[in-house]
């Protein structure tokens, strides 16, 4: 492409983009506090912002076998382009057990 | 009475060490029990606030899965800010090298885009540039402008469908992923952080742009799959774009 084109090629992309905004201004968006239901607050803040109960127990590795079992083993994607085994495998957790 | 801070920190990430020497209870005899709930308490703190950090992940490999890679994890990686809000910033690299979740191959993809969510959500506010502002400046300029890019803006490019996977576990009636390469860009336009599926080619022209590249720059960063009109769209209209120079 010469100068030229690519001038033309990136008036023309501004000009698309601009024109595409839809001049509907943005609806004022109020953050509201604590009228979430309990446990059904917006999590998009992350972890510490929230208090979290402390009563339960932590498991220890070895308490069962680790193996994927959620919502990926309903996903169904075909194996990636190099064969990639996407199958679960039942590989227990070998690290942090207690001596 | 004398613990040493290492002595505890190294007991404390560790469920089989026994009470760090020097810690007593009331009685003079070893803290134990104590310690226990110490330990365990951060323990779970800590796991509980991975969970939270990354909800799409855990939805992926089952709630017992996650809470113990999150044991694992939160040995290996301890925070080391007190603002938890930032916790679990090396899940990807530490999910790639964690052999039983080789079988969720995008799983540090998913992570990626989870961290950059949270980022997003916490990056400073900006004030968004009026797109007349970019329309006015003459074609011959304009190839040498360059746009400062919000800092809640990411991308991420990766192998697998990771829009699509993110979406299908986030979005009731989301369409099923189809194995392909996705790239996606992190915006907030608001206050709340949203996801919008781009190309490769537009995610190295917005990182060539927050990077202080002008847009002739920018351009020739991509290769001709890019759909500039599309990407400028997306930045202007999520208020990505805050001045032009």
């Amino acid at each position: 492409m010469s100068n030229a084109t690519k001038t033309l090629v990136l008036a023309s992309a501004v000009a698309t983009a601009v024109a595409g905004l839809t001049t509907s201004a943005a609806a004022a968006d109020v953050k509201c506090f604590g009228v979430s239901l309990a446990g059904e607050n917006d999590c998009a803040a992350g972890p510490g912002t929230t208090c979290a109960g402390t009563s339960t127990v932590d498991y220890q590795g070895n308490a069962w076998t680790l193996v994927p079992e959620g919502s990926c083993e309903t996903m169904e994607l075909p194996a990636a382009a190099d064969g990639t085994e996407r199958a679960g495998s039942l590989e227990a957790l070998e690290r942090d057990l207690p001596a | 009475m004398t613990v040493s801070q290492s002595d505890f920190t190294a007991s404390m990430l560790d469920p089989a060490a026994s009470v760090p020497s020097g810690l007593q209870n009331p009685d003079g005899a070893a803290a134990s029990k104590r310690f226990n709930v110490y330990r365990n308490n951060v323990a779970v703190s800590l796991s509980d606030a991975l969970e939270t950090a990354f909800p799409v992940v855990r939805k992926l490999v089952g709630d017992q899965f996650f809470r113990a890679m999150a044991g694992v994890y939160l040995r290996k990686h301890p925070p080391k800010s007190p603002l938890m809000m930032f916790y679990g910033a090396a899940m990807p690299q530490f999910l790639s090298r964690f052999e039983p979740a080789k079988s969720v191959p995008y799983l540090p993809d998913i992570a990626k885009v989870e961290l950059a969510l949270r980022h997003a959500y916490h990056a400073a506010d900006t004030k968004p540039l009026d797109a007349n502002a970019l329309a006015a400046v003459a074609p011959d300029a304009l190839m040498r402008t360059r746009l400062k890019i919000a800092p809640a803006i990411q991308t991420i490019t990766s192998p697998y469908p990771i829009h699509a996977i993110y979406r299908a576990n986030t979005v009731a009636d989301a369409s099923k992923p189809i194995m392909q390469p996705e790239a996606l860009v992190v915006t907030r336009a608001g206050f709340d952080p949203e996801i919008h599926l781009i190309n490769a080619a537009a995610a190295s022209c917005i990182d060539a742009l927050a990077q202080g590249q002008s847009l002739g720059e920018a351009m020739a960063v991509a290769d001709d799959t890019l759909d500039l009109g599309a990407t400028l769209g997306v930045l202007l209209a999520q208020g990505a774009v805050t001045e032009i120079y």
